[in-house]
């Protein structure tokens, strides 16, 4: 057990977590219709491979990772695709994204799986597996994990390999009960992890409010050589930088990531997706997500890609009466849905319904009175108010220079602002417009380079018309000369 | 006295010397003035100024015969960078010149296009793509909506649409709060 390093700021917060950890993980029924978003995480969006009419098998590919950074997208069960067009997606705006419909045929037929006996493969063929599988963090973000399971283009030897077994979040209990019920294939999955990275050491973080699932997890680790480390229990402990900080004191750089420092991090969920990619030869179709909050039955449910959240709720026993949200993520980082017929995604890791008792009420939003208690609580380090008034003023580049990007939208400034000013929204405001301004100067710049083709070609073009006329010049001009004497 | 004259003399003469080296040796090419008004240009290309484009437009400004005010796609921001870079007053955009709109681009109605590429040889970006007496098309991602290519048209069926947000373009608005004073 290593000493920890606190990081700056966080919030103690109300935990919520037994409404939904004190029972088991169930199976979640298999919905008639699944819609399976073609974008579920961070890069380009997947290239369909089927077209309606297709019959698919459970596990098979039906979206192609496009590019790099890009993940595969598996049908969560067999039948057939009666849709690839448009769908809403769980996504702030509520706006459609392209999908896969499939009808069930109800016999959830698999495909051949092959497992693989990784110790013989070649790395880059274990992080292929792993891609093809469709492998994203599932801590949220979603970003795919072979491209953070290669470590070319570095020549040290990584330190540390941590797995964040946090869960920071109030309400959210899904990899509680995964680590609880599942640590052997958790730990099966960080040895494949560690057999890519060959890290110094592996640290396994948990809250220290999750003690069966410390235990579980130390008792699968015995003769590994991995670390549980019990952390204590303050948001926003499960985020990278911070989590980062806590267990090696290391600081990632403002525009750096964790491998800068010799570190990388995934979440619990991510290495049980990785074990069953690899050892039993099953892409990721279906993901652990939490239901809890005013719906009759809360718990944690194994649950296909694509299941409508509506029939997620309707497996709960339905609402409770007076919900007046349905949140996606915690209460935190999350946003409210549209509707609940967006289907479920592989980021997605909770599904809150909150009622009047959960929802902060609206207060007014009062003028900021320079308390400076934003700057107290922020885990980044950097000066929430300085950053308010710039984004409220549309000083972009100020607020760039305040080191916009380094907040991480936790919200506990917002949580404690005694003025009630919706201190994230404006930042999210301020980068989203940052990045919208950035993306218009590309695109002007390219303009630019095509326009000054364009007239270079014109010019070009004349030039060569000129030189031929003036090749063919002798015969041109008694022409020209006795065409003018007919005139 | 005399020494103080030399000494000067040869202060001056060698200092001029310096300059006149620095003067050759680190030459700018072009005007850098015209460049970074240039970048500031939305580089549309539309014409709407009433120059052939953005750098005729920005070589204008740098030499004091056009306003600052003239270009609609650029916009109210636009303008507001202008007048930053130039250390002027900020001006509403000049309506002669036309009106900000929101970013559209041009839409090729394939059923009714003759190929006749008078659009093609219009589009100051290249933007168009298409034969003779072949169907036209409009590539989205490098149409800068400047409308040049409606006007040729003789079948008019090019359609400016502006761009729908989708989950990628969509973006968080800006707090509607009501911040009310203190009692």
């Amino acid at each position: 057990m290593s000493a920890l390093f606190p990081f700056h700021g966080g919030l103690k917060t109300v935990r919520h977590k037994t409404e939904s950890n004190q029972t088991r993980i169930w199976t979640a029924m298999l919905p008639p219709r699944l819609t399976v978003p073609l974008r579920q995480h961070i890069g380009a969006i997947a290239k369909p491979l089927v077209q309606p009419g297709d019959r698919v098998l459970k596990g098979q590919m039906i979206g192609q990772p496009d590019g790099y950074i890009s993940a595969a997208i598996h049908a969560p069960t067999s039948g057939i695709v009666s849709a690839v067009d448009p769908q809403p997606v769980a996504h702030p705006s509520g706006l459609a994204d392209l999908c896969v419909t499939i009808e069930s045929d109800g016999e959830d037929r698999w495909i051949n799986r092959q497992p693989v006996n990784y110790p013989h493969l070649h790395p880059s063929e274990l992080r292929n597996v792993i891609r093809n599988a469709g492998v994203v963090g599932l801590g949220g973000a979603a970003f795919p994990s072979a491209v953070k399971l290669n470590p070319s283009g570095r020549s040290e030897r990584l330190d540390t390999l941590i797995l964040n077994g946090a869960e920071c979040e109030p309400w959210i209990t899904c990899d509680d009960r995964l680590m609880r019920e599942r640590a052997a294939d958790i730990v099966a999955g960080l040895q494949i992890m560690a057999y890519l990275l060959g890290p110094y050491e592996v640290m396994i973080g948990i809250e220290d409010d999750k003690p069966e699932a410390i235990a579980a997890m130390s008792a699968a680790c015995v003769r590994t050589g991995y670390m549980v480390c019990p952390i204590p229990t303050r948001y926003p402990s499960g985020s990278v930088k911070q989590l980062v900080r806590l267990l090696t004191g290391k600081e990632i750089p403002v525009d750096g990531l964790p491998v800068d420092v010799g570190v990388q991090c995934f979440n619990v969920a991510t290495a049980y997706t990785v074990h069953r990619a690899v050892n039993f030869g099953e892409p990721v179709i279906s993901r652990i997500i939490t239901v809890t909050g005013q719906v009759h039955g809360p718990g944690n449910f194994e649950v296909l890609i694509g299941t409508p959240f509506a029939a997620l709720i309707a497996q709960c026993g339905g609402y409770r009466e007076g919900v007046e949200r349905l949140i996606l993520g915690g209460p935190m980082m999350g946003f409210a849905l549209h509707s609940d017929d967006a289907p479920v995604t592989k980021a997605a890791n909770c599904l809150l319904a909150v009622g009047p008792a959960e929802l902060a009420p609206e207060l007014p939003v009062l003028p900021c009175i320079r308390c400076g208690a934003c700057m107290d609580v922020c885990p980044a380090d950097l000066l929430p108010q300085q950053l308010y008034w710039h984004a409220r003023a549309k000083e972009f580049d100020q607020a760039r220079d305040c080191h916009l990007f380094s907040c991480i939208e936790c919200g506990c400034c917002s949580v404690v602002c005694p003025s009630h000013i919706p201190l994230v929204q404006y930042y999210r405001y301020a980068k989203n417009e940052i990045w919208a301004l950035e993306k218009e100067k590309q695109r002007a710049e390219q303009a630019r380079q095509r326009h000054q083709a364009r007239m270079e070609r014109l010019e070009r073009e004349k030039q060569e018309r000129e030189a031929k006329l003036r090749q063919k010049a002798p015969r041109v001009e008694v022409v020209a000369s006795s065409g003018k004497q007919e005139g | 006295m005399i020494i103080a004259v030399i000494a000067l003399g040869l202060l001056a003469g060698a200092s001029g010397l310096l300059l006149g080296f620095a003067a050759i040796r680190f030459k700018v090419e072009g005007d850098p003035m015209v460049q970074q008004i240039d970048s500031v240009l939305p580089q549309t290309q539309c014409g709407q100024c009433g120059y052939a484009g953005c750098r005729p437009y920005a070589e204008a400004i740098a030499a004091g015969e056009a306003d600052i005010n003239l270009c609609p796609p650029g916009g109210q921001n636009g303008i507001t960078a202008l007048a930053e870079l130039l250390g002027r007053d900020p001006k509403s955009l000049d309506p002669a010149s036309g009106i900000e709109k929101p970013k559209m681009a041009a839409v090729i109605d394939e059923q009714r296009c003759i190929g006749c590429t008078l659009c093609i040889q219009a589009c100051p970006v290249d933007a168009i793509i298409g034969a003779a007496k072949h169907m036209h098309t409009v590539l989205v991602g490098e149409c800068t909506g400047c409308e040049l290519c409606l006007a040729p048209c003789p079948v008019d069926c090019i359609q400016m649409v502006p761009f729908a947000p989708t989950v990628t373009t969509w973006k968080w608005t800006y707090p509607v709060v009501e911040v009310k004073a203190a009692a």
